[in-house]
């Protein structure tokens, strides 16, 4: 079944191209994983489709229908949810008052308040910190806060930027784990941009390499892990 | 180069000589607008310079020209210097307080200096209560006495007080005019472009990026105090109440009018301001509109220029037009 | 004696620089800019008080008509010129200050526009309340039940807005939006109606300030210039961005120049507005309770 479809997407910042001509789909409920390195334009890319920033030409489609040219808000509430770079959580606010947010716009309360618990199932370190202010969470933590928030929108499809940055390596574990529980019991299809290559194609089902901006290849996951040459210019090990 | 410069020297010279030819064919209150027209312009100048070229504003430049009003009418009261001595006096003192206040500015950002020259033009006008010899409320007068008469036997028909202002105005515009554009085109002024356009890589380049900042502020605030001296001249007095926040706002308004990156435009930001009224006043007393409409249009008028100014071309006319030209440009190249 | 009375003016007016503080930092935390128009919003909604205290003979039934007109002028301003502004996102030297000049324009449209409209010549806007100060053990102590109203309405305000901001939906999405209005966007937050409604609580607490203040000296069109200073020095000591910080500023600020005025006289408080700007931004820049964000790359 047709989910995300990108067909020939081009994104330029200014004067400079960062995504040139990109064409890939992800099905329903599938993992994909975007590789590429520092500057390779994966974040560009994730901030077109969640309505960020306008694209140049092109098509991005989910579900049949276009998510280009409309809100990044709007889009939300359309269940296309973004957690950007860098753990994005407001610092300023406490751990509950950023859960709170993914559902202010919510009618439906109840569901909000669920899928509130379900969060907290999956993270219990939330609940022991949830009167904390949410500068005072490790990385790992605050990666947690920003999934958990996303998911209380309910999305349907979820675009994740680096959630291994800046984190150690059982951290990334945990994380990665929980992502992966996720999209098989809720059916999500997940986008996954991120650097560190390994951990992402292994939970995932197909991988997208992508590099200044152009497609490399993409395929399944586990083709591109047996790829020698692929594995020596782009998996970096 | 040596040439070039040689010619706008000339072209500044016979400039001043056909405005000062001008100003006996036209009636008084013509010369008179004609001189208000030469003090806007230099206090235009003055912003255009310091946001211009050096990325900083003031909304406190009033204050500033009344440093150099002040400091003009009592140097020529009580030190008895000439006119244009005094003035000079004025443009120096307003230097040195400009000085100071860029200090403070180059530390701070946008919105705080923005606030803390705004609390300046608000607060230095009431120091005139404050000590006797600013004279209070009620200001000082000041009166630059007629024109010597090795200029007066010379021209045709009766040399009026404001024809001898217009003189006197046209001539300190003119050199401020010229001085501006060479200190621009000096190392200073590639200097404050540079720093306007990236602070930081400015820094890295090696500039003093403070440094460069205060001096901006520094002779901004001389030319203001040129302007202030001379608008006391014209007025024939100092008074709290000639150096409102209004001007301040004014002038600025007149600085984004002419394009704020645009030095020829202060030209054209000084006639806005002058004219404005004047065509107000007209259409008005043709309406029969009330006093209280014939008063304030002028100001409804600018207002809502400069917002408009303000949202679609920011830069000012001239440089928006540049800009829109150079990015078709680039986009071609691309494709 | 003389120390409690002088401390009771400055309450009384510090409670209005509060007000006008508060404006300024709903603004400042929502739009990052300092919104010079809000002297003049105040004083539009004022005289729309005013109006309504003419046909109705009350001054209690005007004050909410204030609020409500300061609001709407401040929403239609964000909604109309401040969108239309940032919408034409354009690079170049003004474009740091263009949004501090469209107040400044807005300033003086709505300046001119009430010159017109009502004339430049000052009115009175009367409260029924005494502004003669209450007798206590045969001593008129400065501070009257006008002064009183004042106070308390500002509290009424602070409250309001507390509870809003800490307590509600609404309180958290403006929060959220005005300290990261892109993760909140990405959070499902209409960010740019958040912002509209932002505004619209800065006007009325504007409007309240002018509405409260105004009994007590008299009505021109540039009658709050001297509260747009006064209020944004209270930001500022207050750090610019805390709302409990600009409440705290406008009382420190309110207290000190009552003691200025006290003990040195009169004709100096404009220049101390000025002073005690410039001390607070060289010895502590971020306020009392600013950001961490320094003032040079705010």
């Amino acid at each position: 079944m047709s989910g995300l479809i990108v067909s020939d997407l081009s994104i330029s910042h200014g004067a400079i191209s960062a995504v040139k001509n990109l064409s890939f789909s992800v099905d329903q409920g599938q993992l994909a994983a975007i590789i590429g390195s520092n500057g390779a334009g994966k974040t560009t890319l994730l901030r077109a489709l969640s309505g960020l920033i306008p694209v140049a030409g092109g098509g991005a489609t989910w579900k049949g229908q276009t998510l280009l040219g409309r809100k990044a808000e709007d889009l939300v509430r359309a269940g296309i949810v973004h957690v950007s770079e860098g753990k994005s959580v407001i610092p300023e606010l406490n751990v509950k008052e950023n859960l709170a947010l993914g559902g202010i716009w919510r009618k439906d309360k109840k569901d909000v308040a669920a899928a509130t618990e379900e969060v907290f199932e999956l993270f219990p370190r939330l609940r022991e910190r949830i009167e904390q202010s949410a500068d005072t969470l490790s990385g790992g933590e605050r990666q947690m806060l920003a999934i958990g928030r996303a998911l209380i929108a309910r999305p349907e499809l979820l675009l994740l930027d680096e959630p291994s940055l800046g984190l150690a390596p059982l951290i990334i574990d945990q994380i990665f784990t929980a992502i992966n529980q996720l999209r098989h019991r809720l059916g999500l299809t997940v986008v996954l941009v991120e650097q560190n290559a390994m951990s992402a194609l292994k939970i995932a089902d197909i991988g997208i390499i992508i590099n200044v901006g152009s497609l490399v290849t993409s395929g399944p996951s586990k083709e591109l892990l047996a790829d020698a040459n692929l594995r020596a210019a782009y998996l970096g090990y | 180069m040596r040439k070039s410069k040689a010619l706008s020297a000339l072209t500044f010279l016979a400039l001043g000589l056909a405005l000062l030819g001008l100003s006996n064919f036209v009636d008084e209150l013509r010369v008179y607008q004609g001189a208000q027209i030469g003090v806007y312009i230099i206090a235009i100048s003055s912003i255009i310079l310091l946001t211009g070229y050096s990325g900083q504003i003031s909304l406190g430049h009033g204050a500033l020209m009344a440093i150099g009003g002040y400091s003009a009418v009592l140097s020529f009261t009580y030190w008895h210097l000439p006119v244009l001595l005094a003035f000079t006096v004025g443009a120096l003192s307003s230097a040195l307080a400009g000085f100071i206040l860029g200090m403070a500015a180059a530390r701070l950002s946008g919105p705080y200096l923005a606030g803390t020259t705004l609390a300046l033009a608000v607060g230095l006008p009431s120091l005139a209560n404050q000590f006797h010899i600013l004279g209070g409320e009620q200001g000082l007068s000041f009166d630059i006495g007629e024109a010597p008469k090795w200029i007066a036997d010379k021209t045709v028909g009766e040399f009026t007080q404001y024809k001898w202002f217009f003189w006197i105005t046209v001539l300190c515009t003119l050199v401020t005019m010229w001085f501006i554009k060479n200190l621009l085109q000096s190392r200073y002024g590639r200097t404050w472009k540079a720093v306007r356009g990236n602070p930081s890589a400015a820094a890295l380049s090696g500039i003093n990026v403070g440094r460069s900042k205060v001096l901006a502020f520094t002779v901004s605030s001389a030319l203001a105090g040129l302007a202030g001296a001379l608008l006391a001249m014209l007025l024939g007095l100092v008074a709290p109440m000639a150096f409102t926040l209004t001007l301040s706002f004014t002038i600025v308004t007149g600085a984004v009018l002419a394009g704020v990156t645009n030095l020829a435009g202060s030209i054209v930001g000084a006639l806005v301001l002058v004219v404005i009224p004047e065509l107000t006043d007209a259409v008005a007393t043709h309406l029969g509109g009330s006093q209280k409409i014939t008063a304030n249009l002028p100001g409804l008028i600018t207002s809502v220029l400069l917002i408009l100014t303000v949202i679609f071309a920011p830069n000012g006319p001239q440089l928006h037009k540049r800009m829109r030209a150079s990015k078709k440009e680039s986009s071609n190249t691309i494709k | 004696m003389l120390i409690l009375d002088t401390l009771l003016i400055g309450l009384s007016s510090g409670a209005i620089y509060a007000l006008m503080a508060l404006a300024l930092v709903l603004v400042w935390r929502s739009t990052r800019v300092v919104n010079f128009a809000q002297a003049g919003q105040a004083i539009l909604s004022t005289y729309i008080g005013y109006e309504v205290m003419n046909r109705t003979h009350s001054y209690w039934i005007s004050i909410p008509f204030a609020i409500i007109a300061g609001g709407a002028i401040a929403a239609f301003i964000d909604a109309v010129i401040m969108r239309a502004l940032a919408k034409r996102s354009h690079k170049g030297s003004v474009a740091e200050i263009a949004p501090v000049i469209a107040t400044l324009g807005m300033l003086g449209l709505i300046r001119s526009l009430t010159g017109a409209i009502w004339g430049n010549e000052y009115l009175q806007y009367t409260s029924p309340v005494s502004g003669k100060g209450y007798l206590i053990g045969g001593h008129t102590i400065p501070f009257s039940p006008q002064n009183t109203v004042i106070v308390v309405g500002a509290l009424l305000v602070m409250g309001v807005f507390a509870v809003i901001f800490k307590f509600t939906n609404l309180g958290l999405a403006l929060r959220a939006a005005s300290f990261q209005p892109e993760i909140s966007r990405l959070a499902g937050i209409r960010v740019d109606r958040i912002r509209t409604i932002g505004w619209a609580f800065a006007g009325s607490a504007g409007a309240v300030a002018g509405a409260l203040v105004t009994p007590t000296s008299y009505l021109s069109p540039n009658s709050l210039d001297l509260l747009l200073v006064s209020g944004f020095v209270a930001a500022v000591i207050g750090g610019l961005d805390s709302l409990i910080g600009a409440v705290l500023g406008g009382l420190i600020l309110g207290v000190g120049f009552a003691f200025i005025l006290q003990y040195i006289g009169t004709s100096v408080t404009f220049s101390a507005a000025f002073i005690i700007l410039i001390v607070v931004l060289f010895v502590r820049p971020r306020g009392i309770l600013g950001s961490k964000v320094g003032r040079r790359d705010a």
